[in-house]
């Protein structure tokens, strides 16, 4: 029978799409919510459409220095933990060296470990240590947790590029820095740059190990925190609705250009 | 976007293999190393001793009066008979969420990666998406899908699956699809690198030597998708146990998970020796369970 | 008078470990020629370039060019140019660029002009602005040909540059490079397994194996008087029989193997005494009904038609000896003989000069190789 066979042919994409559909029904709903004008603050059902939220976005106090706060701290933590985890990769991928054993369990170890463990051990180094809480041991915390996974995605681009490449290089007259400038870091950019997008919006969204060590701080995940308890404005899901775009418009962006060049 | 970028690279038929990485000044790696390794050390490594420490600690001193270290193991057992039923609950909650995730993670999976031709990278696009709106409002965004009021509860009572005054929001239920739907991508991911290497002539092989369909993703298909599975189940489960904000947002101190104890032992009855022993019983029930895990599914290699 | 740019390798020595790639090598490269480096795969051949080229270190040995010692020199410090196997382009940039690479590095003033005439040598006029990730395979090697080739290199080194071309371009490829080597003049030096392809290709030959070189010089030389069992089974395909060299007779020297006494001229010989190999290839082994039917002064065997092959261009015979040993016979479909049953009783024959004799190692047994491919 025709259906018969369309359907065994096709149950395994569509049950992928529900999935999908499914990953993407909670955005949905935020982005609608965006448009909504919640009956009561502690409400969170569907109530009434309006463009406020919009065009105030930044109505309800603090939140909008939480969202500064957090783009700060996320663009500092990005920078540096990019900066150490490709070092890294680069130690790891292209040398020989005493210690990998070592060396990987350190990086992985972060990757494995719950969020409470490294936020609450953490908490208690600064707190011996008589470190006041805010702003850098946050951005220092971020870092920390960051520099792991540059390293598996800078790894894994760099471990994917033909070390040929580099001896065709030298073969035709480059300098070590030369290659590393011409060769190298043209072809392991992409990566770093996956790496760095990665690390930031882990710094961004990240609450747990934030909470931890932020003392009076407040980003915005922590920001939505509080608000859970006291009554979440809708303008907070403009600000989750415009992350959304933002970062779609990237992607895409990304794999246009990308796909352009070949 | 793809993460993990790879360079493909052409490799001819008779070709000796590249040559391993040139021995560079010996020096170089070390100080490659070094910023990274000593960031790590100080803001990792040495925190997790000190928190090692700090379980031993005697539990009657406090932040005002310093502690003394009396090697206090004590305060493991007294941690654990207080909060036995949270550790419990939060690797039951973990354990579904994990299986939800895996049931559901491996067909989208396996579509992406056999079955979707022009729309892979949208897929895959569409897989990490969800990834850009924060984690707190997208957990939000389930009080009102699951809201008293809203349409998923009340299908579900006119259907009869929910009593007339059901509710999934603060119950268990709630708390568990939070979790999945938080950590899916986590297992979708690894599933995805693992069964986009799988070649489909090997099905084809299979198909021709007498399996059915079912036979064929049993013996073959599974089998060799097992590295992405255990990658996938590992990078959901450790995280999910460790979770509080689901259970926090979602559902009741009845649901509170371990998680949600540590966080009030550290930050609310400033307990640390107790909150410090909580962790590391969480890290050792973890580390246990993932040992136990890896060398039954017979993947050593996992990362 | 030391030539300006020949190519000496003066006892080169690389070891892995424990593991011994290239031994104690010492080869003379002139000048201006195509000279290719042949040997199976895992035999150093590869190692000994990348010496050459500088990307590999000797563990002892020199290399030197018209009498400089570059042994240790950086590669980019070598005037020697590499075509790779994989081609190793540089998939960001495009092919011009790839072309021009060298040159920027080198700080050469006008570049456009020069890449043109390079790309019109290999004929990639207009292929600029293409990215490598575009061309097919053999656009892709000629684009690192030009690339290398464009530095006027004093030595060209080419890495098995066309192990991944399918047969047809393949061969197209070898008169390409034999033509562009000859307009342009520089030193080439060829690293393939394809014995076909060395000696087709180059001047001279050089078969190499488990790091050493077993023989050097012209391809027919090599093949029509080969001086290693290896050589003589690596190049084309022999019939070697184990015997006994039993004396002199005049210009001859006489062996016995199986209870039947041959006679190969001296000057066919490479050993003279002890256990040896008769060898003779299989295009000069002629089949004859019996012994009446062979031409004077020739040598034969006698043997049972085992199996044929026609193969369009000849017909590919084993004839099986008294002895058990199949030896294999070529007979060219010239449109004269007509072709031979199987079970046939035959005599196999041939001139005296086309044998040669082998030194054997004492216990070997007959090395005839299997037919794996066709020859024409």
């Amino acid at each position: 029978m025709k259906l018969g066979r369309w359907l065994s042919d096709h149950w395994v994409m569509g049950v992928g799409v529900l999935v999908l559909a499914y990953l993407f029904l909670p955005i949905a709903v935020v982005v609608g919510l965006s448009f909504n004008e919640p009956s009561s603050r502690l409400s969170y059902d569907f109530n009434k459409f309006t463009l406020d939220n919009w065009t105030n976005p930044c109505g309800p106090g603090d939140m909008c220095d939480a969202v500064v706060r957090s783009v700060q701290i996320g663009f500092i933590a990005t920078v540096v933990a990019t900066v150490l985890g490709t070092l890294m990769a680069f130690a790891l991928v292209r040398h020989r060296f005493r210690g990998r054993g070592a060396t990987n369990l350190l990086i992985f170890l972060p990757m494995a470990t719950p969020e409470v463990v490294m936020g609450s051990s953490l908490l208690a180094l600064f707190v011996a240590g008589g470190f006041p809480l805010g702003f850098w041991t946050v951005v220092i915390a971020h870092v920390m947790f960051c520099v792991s996974f540059v390293v598996v995605t800078v790894k894994a681009r760099l471990s994917g590029l033909d070390s040929r490449l580099e001896e065709a290089a030298m073969d035709l007259y480059a300098s070590e820095f030369q290659t590393f400038r011409k060769v190298t870091l043209p072809l392991v950019f992409p990566g770093i740059v996956a790496a760095a997008l990665l690390a930031f919006s882990l710094s961004f969204d990240d609450f747990i190990i934030t909470n931890f060590n932020s003392g009076t701080t407040v980003t915005f995940p922590m920001y939505v925190w509080g608000a859970a308890q006291r009554g979440i404005p809708p303008q907070v899901n403009v600000v989750g609705t415009a992350m959304f775009l933002i970062a779609l418009l990237l992607v895409l962006g990304t794999s246009v250009r990308r796909r352009r060049a070949t | 976007m793809s993460v993990v970028g790879h360079l493909g690279t052409a490799v001819g038929p008779h070709e000796t293999p590249p040559p391993p990485p040139r021995r560079g000044r010996r020096l170089l790696p070390y100080l490659l190393l070094l910023p990274g390794g000593l960031w790590l050390t100080i803001f990792f490594a040495v925190p997790a001793v000190q928190l090692a420490a700090t379980s031993l600690y005697d539990p009657s001193g406090s932040l005002q009066d310093g502690y003394a270290m009396t090697w206090e193991f004590g305060n493991y057992a007294d941690a654990l008979s207080a909060y036995w039923p949270h550790f419990v609950r939060s690797l039951i909650y973990a354990g579904i969420a994990t299986v939800l995730c895996l049931l559901l993670g491996y067909p989208l999976a396996y579509a992406i990666a056999q079955k979707a031709t022009r729309f892979k990278n949208l897929m895959l696009v569409c897989v990490i998406a969800p990834f850009f709106t924060s984690f707190l409002v997208r957990t939000l965004a389930w009080k009102t899908i699951l809201s008293d009021n809203g349409w998923v509860v009340g299908v579900l009572r006119d259907v009869g699956i929910l009593g007339a005054d059901g509710r999934l929001l603060a119950t268990s239920a709630a708390v568990v699809l939070g979790l999945t739907y938080n950590f899916l991508p986590f297992m979708v991911l690894p599933l995805y690198a693992s069964l986009d290497r799988l070649d489909g002539r090997l099905l084809e092989a299979a198909s021709d030597l007498y399996a059915s369909p079912l036979r064929a993703f049993a013996k073959v298909t599974l089998p060799l998708s097992m590295p992405g599975v255990v990658a996938g189940t590992l990078l959901t489960f450790i995280p999910a146990a460790g979770d509080y904000i689901n259970a926090e947002l979602l559902g009741t101190p009845n649901q509170y998970m371990i998680g949600n104890v540590i966080d009030s032992a550290f930050l609310v009855r400033l307990d640390y020796p107790q909150a410090a022993a909580l962790s590391f019983i969480l890290m050792a029930a973890i580390l246990a369970m993932v040992f136990v895990y890896v060398k039954r599914a017979g993947t050593d290699e996992v990362l | 008078m030391a030539d300006k740019g020949d190519l000496r390798l003066v006892n080169l020595t690389k070891r892995f470990g424990v593991f011994t790639a290239v031994d104690d090598l010492s080869l003379t490269i002139p000048q201006g020629g195509f000279f290719a480096l042949l040997g199976a795969s895992g035999c150093g051949k590869t190692t000994t370039l990348r010496m050459v080229a500088g990307l590999e270190e000797p563990t002892s040995g020199k290399v030197l060019l018209g009498g400089s010692d570059i042994s240790r020199l950086r590669p980019y410090k070598r005037p020697v140019n590499t075509v790779f196997q994989s081609y190793a382009l540089f998939p960001h940039l495009d092919v011009f660029e790839n072309v021009a690479f060298g040159l920027r590095r080198r700080g050469v003033g006008d570049i456009r002009a020069q890449v043109e005439r390079m790309l019109a040598l290999v004929q990639l006029e207009g292929y600029g602005k293409r990215r490598p990730a575009q061309l097919s395979g053999g656009q892709q090697q000629r684009v690192a040909l030009a690339r290398a080739l464009i530095n006027h290199p004093r030595v060209l080194l080419l890495d098995e540059p066309l192990g991944a071309l399918d047969l047809k371009l393949r061969r197209q490829m070898q008169i390409e490079l034999k033509r562009i080597q000859t307009e342009v003049g520089l030193t080439f030096v060829h690293v393939t397994h394809d014995q076909e392809e060395a000696m087709t290709m180059a001047d001279t030959v050089a078969v190499m194996n488990a790091g050493r070189i077993e023989q050097l010089g012209a391809p027919a030389e090599l093949y029509e008087f080969p001086s290693t069992p290896f050589v003589a089974n690596f190049l084309g395909q022999s019939n070697l029989l184990a015997g006994e060299v039993s004396g002199r007779s005049g210009q001859d020297i006489l062996v016995s193997a199986y209870g039947s006494r041959f006679s190969v001229p001296a000057g066919r010989c490479r050993a003279v005494d002890g256990d040896v190999y008769l060898g003779v290839r299989p295009e000069k082994l002629h089949l004859a009904p019996n012994s009446d039917s062979v031409p004077a002064g020739h040598q034969w065997v006698t043997g049972v038609v085992s199996d044929s092959s026609y193969v369009g261009v000849s017909t590919q015979y084993l004839v099986r000896t008294p002895w058990g040993t199949e030896i294999s016979a070529f007979a060219s479909n010239a449109g004269v003989l007509a072709q031979v049953p199987v079970g046939a009783q035959v005599v196999a024959y041939w001139r005296p000069d086309h044998a040669f004799l082998l030194s054997r190692q004492a216990g070997a047994g007959d090395a005839t190789q299997p037919l794996l491919e066709p020859v024409p």
